[in-house]
């Protein structure tokens, strides 16, 4: 079984995955788990009112061999669980039917055991967990599985936002990721400060950030795409808002968009922006934020090198506009109380002054 | 009624009903009811709580409350719940009911009893304290360092919730202590350990469960401590601290203490289900070496809760395998309470409508369990409303079911009024649709991505209503909690009076007077030669030790 599993990981992928998978009997009802799994993504679906372009899916929704490995297993196992469901509530109001009191009752005949009876019900359940073992067991190592050689992101966790960083390019990211896709990408996962968790449903199960280790994971985006999760460990007072996005692009798209995060800021021409470029120089904002180039030293904060180019702000808490990046420096306790962005008094010509420049740096 | 001072052994027993002689009080009787009316308010306060939260997360985006007060509302929600409502409820059915089932005047160490008891209630008001202090814990009931250590905590929140349930923790060993010897060394002549009514092996059991694993909490709290004041590093990275020694010394108690939650309801099923049924309890040996396995497995089990840690598959399969196993001896009792009910005469009063209640929400939150045990599965949904779903169905249908189960059971005797059976079934019904409505999507919710301890979300596809239709079944809970507690008050005046056996019951509780007298028995104890005495006296020709052999 685990031999099936490699395979099924590591064959081109796409269209001799599933045929590979077909082979076996396994391989089969994992096929049909897979539509069934489908169906319950478009259930999970349910009414959209969709506000946001993009929403986490569900995990029967798998962008990637681990995530769907994750969720065909889900499948038998909750067919399982819903045949045992079925028998066991179904006895439960079938007795409470069928033994109801009634007037002249006699006195029940006690029955105080039955060991036959006994004994088969503990030895039929023991061999069905016996067997949801036995199959989980090549699920877990699909889903951990990263080839040395394999291309490394590192993600650093802090309070209230995600620090990624490229060191084969030295260049770093926040809060989006952008991976290539069709590629397994080792992903290690390391805190600056609590226990923080990655999520993000489509792609992989959980794991956690934690301070003085580094847990390393796999991400294996098959179609390009926005896949969206947050943190999942509570990690202080704006914990909910820790949103997490990945953008798998094709290589050589994903090659551009990496060489263009290690490229130091582009200086600000528009007199405005560098009027911004000033006041953020002033405001000593370079002390948290680091735009590279500079000689600040930053680092507790987001990494504003390439703010210009990202969809969201705060973490996801803002769509990326001049009018909410001017909300967010304004007053981000209204936004996001408790982030650790302290309130700056600027006067609106200065805020105009500063989103020009940040919003410029792309 | 006369005193009893010439009986020597016990001293201070009194059917006084002064406001003193109750605080004074080291009968176990008195003790239970004022356990049960501590965990009655807690659970309102901490049901109340539930409510706020519920209405923040009906609107993504909502602004009923703020960010921090959100985080102290669900800390204080599950730490009032397991340490102030589901273990006081407990041990208060245990001190009112096992030394009267045992056939005992009182329990082994009386004062140690009133200890443990005031100790509940002192730590439960400082917890509450902290609300006027301005420093409610905000951490989550589990407080995972390094959230707790003084860098990212550094008020007071963390050190109220330490001794707001390091105290309580105290009185709960005690009372392990306490029952355990009562247990063993103060059964009537006649009933052997094999004969113990159900409760009492469940309570026995529970004991053992309780003197494991509070001792490791008590110890991480004692250790985050140093760490918070006195510049120690057990659960900080320089000097070589591990954040994941917490994690490793909370659910070595915390997983235990779920199950010393729901053992003593099962043990209060096993008394009410067979009495409804009119039938004695199907399959008693295979119940207790079940009871025995799950509290064995449940010291093992406690890496499932860390299965996202970082862990390496044998590890992480290893505490899987142990987990999935626990299905086995907790599907055995289920299959014993309905062979028990096969073939007998089945009556609806509330206390047992709160039975079938249990097991039939039981079979699903234990099914749920079994996937949670299941690595990979656990990878996606752990930390998400999932897990939120699953637990709430095991410990508010399968703990606080039994509670009421057991209330409705034992009030009569406590009192001497029976229940309104109108008003429980208003409960009921209330409580339980209210309870699904609120609990069945958060399994829904938490497989479309929304994680646990969020103060509100995106207005993501699913989330909105899925959240909404949770928030309308609080509501409804709400009114099903309400018509208990009206329940209560009013028959505590005009309910019907019960007498000595209103439910022709089984064990030696109900061959007393309702309320039993302070030394709890005035009469000869029925001879005891199985495991129903009282039926055996009340039916001789079709005692137990007739129709069963051994026993």
């Amino acid at each position: 079984m685990p031999g099936v599993a490699k395979q099924a990981c590591t064959s081109s992928p796409r269209s001799s995955r599933e045929s590979m998978s077909q082979r076996t009997r396994i391989g089969q009802s994992y096929h049909h788990a897979r539509r069934l799994g489908a169906i319950l993504a478009v259930l999970l679906g349910l009414v959209p009112t969709l506000a946001l372009a993009q929403h986490p899916g569900s995990v029967f929704d798998g962008a990637t061999p681990q995530a769907r490995s994750i969720s065909d297993y889900f499948v038998l196992v909750l067919i399982l669980a819903a045949v045992v469901f079925v028998i066991v509530e179904g006895l439960l109001v079938y007795v409470l039917l069928r033994f109801r009191a009634r007037p002249g009752d006699g006195r029940p005949r006690p029955v105080f055991e039955k060991q036959h009876l006994e004994i088969t019900w503990t030895v039929i359940p023991i061999l069905l967990v016996a067997l949801l073992f036995v199959l989980m067991l090549p699920v877990m190592g699909a889903a951990e599985d990263a080839p040395p050689d394999a291309y490394t992101v590192t993600a650093i966790g802090h309070q209230f936002w995600w620090e990624f960083r490229y060191p084969e390019q030295n260049a770093i990211a926040a809060n989006e990721m952008h991976i290539p896709v069709g590629e397994k990408i080792r992903l290690r996962l390391q805190s600056a400060d609590v226990i923080h968790s990655f999520w993000i449903p489509r792609l992989n199960g959980k794991l956690d950030l934690i301070p003085g280790q580094t847990n390393e994971w796999v991400l294996e985006a098959d179609t390009p795409g926005e896949y969206m999760g947050q943190c999942a460990e509570l990690c202080g007072v704006q914990h909910a808002w820790m949103l997490l996005r990945v953008f798998a692009q094709p290589r050589p798209e994903f090659d551009a968009w990496v060489a263009q995060q290690a490229q130091p800021a582009a200086a600000p021409t528009d007199p405005t922006a560098q009027q911004g470029a000033e006041i953020f120089r002033q405001q000593a904002c370079g002390n948290c934020h680091t735009i590279s180039g500079s000689h600040d030293p930053g680092g507790v904060a987001p990494n504003l090198t390439h703010v210009g180019s990202r969809t969201t702000l705060a973490a996801g808490a803002l769509t990326n506009t001049a009018e909410n990046m001017r909300r967010w420096i304004h007053n981000p306790q209204d936004i996001k109380p408790g982030a650790n962005m302290p309130t700056f008094k600027l006067s609106d010509a200065e805020l105009n002054a500063v989103v020009t420049y940040l919003e410029g740096l792309k | 009624m006369a005193t009893i001072e010439q009986v020597a052994p016990v001293p201070r027993l009194t059917s006084a009903d002064t406001l003193w002689s109750w605080v004074a009080t080291v009968d176990h009787k008195r003790i239970g009811i004022m356990y049960l009316l501590g965990a009655l308010v807690f659970l309102v306060i901490a049901g109340a709580e539930a409510l706020l939260m519920r209405a923040q997360l009906a609107t993504p985006g909502g602004h009923v409350i703020s960010p921090s007060f959100y985080n102290q509302l669900l800390t204080m929600h599950g730490t009032s719940m397991v340490f102030l409502v589901g273990t006081p409820g407990v041990i208060g059915f245990a001190n009112y009911a096992v030394p009267l089932m045992i056939g005992a005047r009182d329990m082994a160490f009386p004062r140690l009893n009133a200890m443990s008891l005031w100790l509940f209630i002192f730590g439960g008001l400082l917890m509450h304290f902290s609300f006027l202090a301005g420093q409610t814990p905000d951490t989550g009931w589990f407080s995972y360092a390094p959230l707790t250590a003084h860098f990212a905590s550094p008020d007071y929140r963390v050190d109220y919730w330490i001794l707001g349930t390091l105290i309580p923790s105290i009185g709960t060993i005690a009372t392990a202590l306490n029952l355990i010897v009562t247990i063993f060394l103060f059964r009537a002549p006649g009933m052997t350990i094999r004969r113990l009514p159900l409760f009492a092996w469940m309570m026995l059991i529970t004991s053992f469960l309780i003197i494991w694993a509070f001792p490791p909490l008590t110890a991480a709290q004692a250790m985050l401590l140093v760490d918070r004041w006195l510049g120690g590093h057990f659960f900080n990275t320089m000097a070589g601290g591990l954040p994941i020694l917490w994690q490793h010394l909370f659910w070595a108690f915390g997983h235990p203490e779920v199950y010393i939650l729901i053992l003593p309801a099962f043990g209060i099923l096993s008394e009410v289900i067979p009495v409804f049924s009119r039938k004695p309890i199907f399959g008693y040996n295979f119940m207790a070496a079940a009871t025995v396995a799950i509290a064995f497995l449940s010291y093992l089990v406690w890496g499932h809760h860390m299965f996202a840690t970082g862990y390496s598959i044998p590890i992480n399969a290893s505490w899987g395998a142990l987990s999935v196993l626990i299905a086995v001896p907790t599907g055995i009792k289920i299959f014993n309470y309905i062979a028990t009910m096969w073939g007998g005469s089945l009556h609806f009063t509330t206390a047992m409508l709160f039975c079938i209640g249990f097991v039939g929400t039981f079979v699903f939150g234990g099914l749920s369990g079994v996937t949670l045990a299941l690595v990979p599965i656990d990878w996606q949904v752990t930390d998400t409303y999932y897990v939120v779903g699953h637990f709430h169905f095991v410990l508010i249908g399968g703990t606080v079911f039994g509670l009421f189960a057991g209330t409705y059971y034992w009030f009569p005797k406590m009192t001497g009024r029976l229940l309104s059976e109108r008003l429980g079934r208003w409960h009921f019904w209330l409580f339980l649709i209210g309870f699904l409505l609120t609990f069945v999507p958060m399994h829904l919710t938490g497989l479309i991505g929304m994680p646990r301890r969020i103060y509100t979300y995106p207005a993501y596809p699913g989330w909105s209503e899925l959240n909404a239709i949770s928030s309308i079944g609080a509501v409804f809970m709400a009114l099903g909690a309400l018509a208990f507690v009206w329940n209560i008050i009013r028959s505590l005046s005009h309910g019907e009076k019960a007498g000595d056996d209103p439910w022709d019951a089984y064990t030696l509780e109900w061959a007393t007077s309702s309320p039993p007298p302070p030394d709890n028995f005035r009469e000869p104890l029925p001879p005891i030669r199985s495991r129903r005495p009282f039926w055996d006296r009340k039916y001789p020709d079709e005692a137990d030790w007739k129709t069963e052999h051994g026993g």
